[in-house]
């Protein structure tokens, strides 16, 4: 019973606030232009699905993408640390420093120099995104315990058995933790790219489709793209929590 | 089987871990190190092991008995399982190891899991067994591979008494069918009296071999209350009188 209640409190909740809301917009007469009430924005989405979703379908290819290459190039570089010693204290610290450089503040460069568009988009996505995976994935493989360590080198194991059957499975709570949050990062990063680029005028996705409706005050569509936006970042954050606990459930058995 | 030739052990920190160890060790003997903790007994299981390497001194090894890749059983404080592989899986990983196919090896593992009394539960993960049957999936891991020499760390420390003494006794018949040489390290006189048949008695600060004492106590039921053990423990708690430093 409180479980079921558990489940439907964030609905509820979100129904109660969209209500009120709803009640304000119409109690005080607030314009569309300046608050446009949720009837508006469902009505505004259903105006212009054609334009939005194609724009959705954009910001998600770029979002996916750059996740593709967060994940091959985050489990890499953990790899490689956690081979050598050197390449770790080499590598690490600029890591760091790409990890806190904005990228708002990174992505006019790569712009200009790929001037191929998407692949613009998908480079400053992967910026922001591949930190989490290659941070969590390096605690995990250096979390390996030490016993096992010992029985592998007992029992005569080569480096790459040692690794396949010990380290990367033993790696795989942490490289999920990582993979969970670098997925939303990824949503940003492209948004964050599409916003920079957009005035550029090479984008289609959902952030151009916002500055475009904030140009031309039309706030109900701009609503719609957000909500667009944040539903797609819930989804992706859900998708990657279910592969997490399939992933684990199927590894530790029941 | 092996000599320990004035064995010492400094750490890189300063640590004197090991302090002039010398011993000889017999096929088919049962070796109790027993020692309070910081005695180093565990760092000389690990130095007969080969994963470190002695400052001074060395292990040598009876003519065809030095140990390769697997002939070495070790059983960790911890069963420290795969905790993604079942117990059978969990067995089959020394011989996996060293290139063994599992059909191959299947009897092998079987055997080794009845040995322990898990027939039962070759397809049982990890999270699925008490501690105390994790302990003797890990027991089967080492023997799977039919190693010379079966060392062991404190691996009944971290269960309850009853299932302690379970292990403990499974564990010395174990022995007697095998005839297997054991070193077992302990910081328990009572679970080192009941087990071995020779106790090295270490020394703290640096780690020394205080006392080397050979027991006889008679087999079957009642060996926890023979008279030889009730004076085998008093003898050892004495001993340990003589030789802690206040």
């Amino acid at each position: 019973m409180s479980q079921t209640l558990e489940r439907a409190a964030p609905f509820a909740f979100g129904l109660l606030v969209l209500g009120l809301w709803q009640g304000i917009v119409w109690a005080l007469g607030v314009p569309p232009y300046v608050l446009p009430g949720p009837i508006a924005i469902v009505a505004a989405y259903l105006d212009d699905y054609a334009i939005l979703n194609p724009a959705l379908l954009s910001t998600l290819t770029v979002t996916f993408t750059a996740l593709l290459a967060a994940t091959a190039i985050g489990v890499a570089l953990a790899l490689a640390m956690a081979a050598s010693r050197l390449f770790r204290a080499a590598i690490q610290p600029w890591a760091v420093i790409l990890q806190v450089t904005p990228v708002v503040a990174i992505a006019p460069l790569i712009i200009i120099w790929v001037n191929q568009p998407f692949v613009a988009l998908v480079v400053c996505a992967t910026i922001v995104a591949f930190f989490p995976i290659l941070s969590n994935t390096a605690a995990g493989l250096a979390a390996t315990p030490s016993d096992l360590l010992d029985l592998f080198r007992l029992n005569g194991a080569t480096r790459l058995q040692t690794l396949f059957l010990l380290s990367l499975p033993s790696a795989l709570p942490n490289f999920l933790t990582g993979l969970r949050i670098s997925g939303t990062l990824a949503l940003v990063g492209a948004v964050v790219a599409e916003f920079v680029a957009g005035s550029g005028g090479f984008a289609s996705g959902l952030a151009y489709r916002i500055i475009e409706a904030s140009y031309r005050l039309e706030i109900p569509r701009m609503f719609a793209a957000l909500v667009l936006l944040g539903i797609s970042g819930i989804l992706i954050y859900a998708a990657l929590g279910q592969l997490e606990r399939f992933l684990l459930r199927r590894r530790d058995g029941a | 089987m092996l000599s320990i030739n004035g064995v010492s052990k400094r750490f890189d920190n300063g640590t004197q871990a090991l302090d002039g160890i010398s011993a000889k060790i017999e096929t088919g003997e049962f070796v109790a190190l027993l020692g309070p903790s910081g005695c180093g007994k565990s760092t000389l299981l690990r130095l007969l092991a080969g994963l470190e390497a002695p400052s001074s001194g060395g292990i040598a090894w009876d003519e065809g008995k030095q140990p390769g890749p697997g002939d070495v059983g070790f059983v960790f404080q911890d069963a420290t399982l795969l905790p993604w592989a079942d117990a059978a899986e969990n067995v089959y990983l020394p011989l996996r190891l060293r290139g063994r196919s599992r059909s191959e090896v299947a009897g092998r593992i079987a055997a080794a899991l009845t040995q322990v009394g898990l027939a039962d539960f070759a397809h049982a993960r990890p999270k699925a067994l008490s501690g105390g049957m994790k302990m003797r999936v890990s027991i089967a891991r080492a023997l799977v591979s039919d190693p010379l020499l079966l060392l062991m760390d404190e691996p009944f420390a971290a269960l309850d008494e009853f299932t302690r003494h379970r292990l403990q006794e499974d564990l010395h018949a174990l022995w007697r069918q095998s005839g297997k040489t054991v070193i077992f390290v302990t910081h328990s006189i009572y679970e080192a009296a009941f087990l071995a048949s020779r106790i090295l008695v270490m020394s703290p600060r640096p780690g020394r071999i205080a006392a080397d004492i050979r027991t006889a106590i008679p087999e079957g039921p009642n060996r926890r209350s023979a008279a030889e053990y009730i004076s085998l423990v008093a003898e050892v708690t004495s001993t340990f009188r003589q030789v802690m430093p206040a």
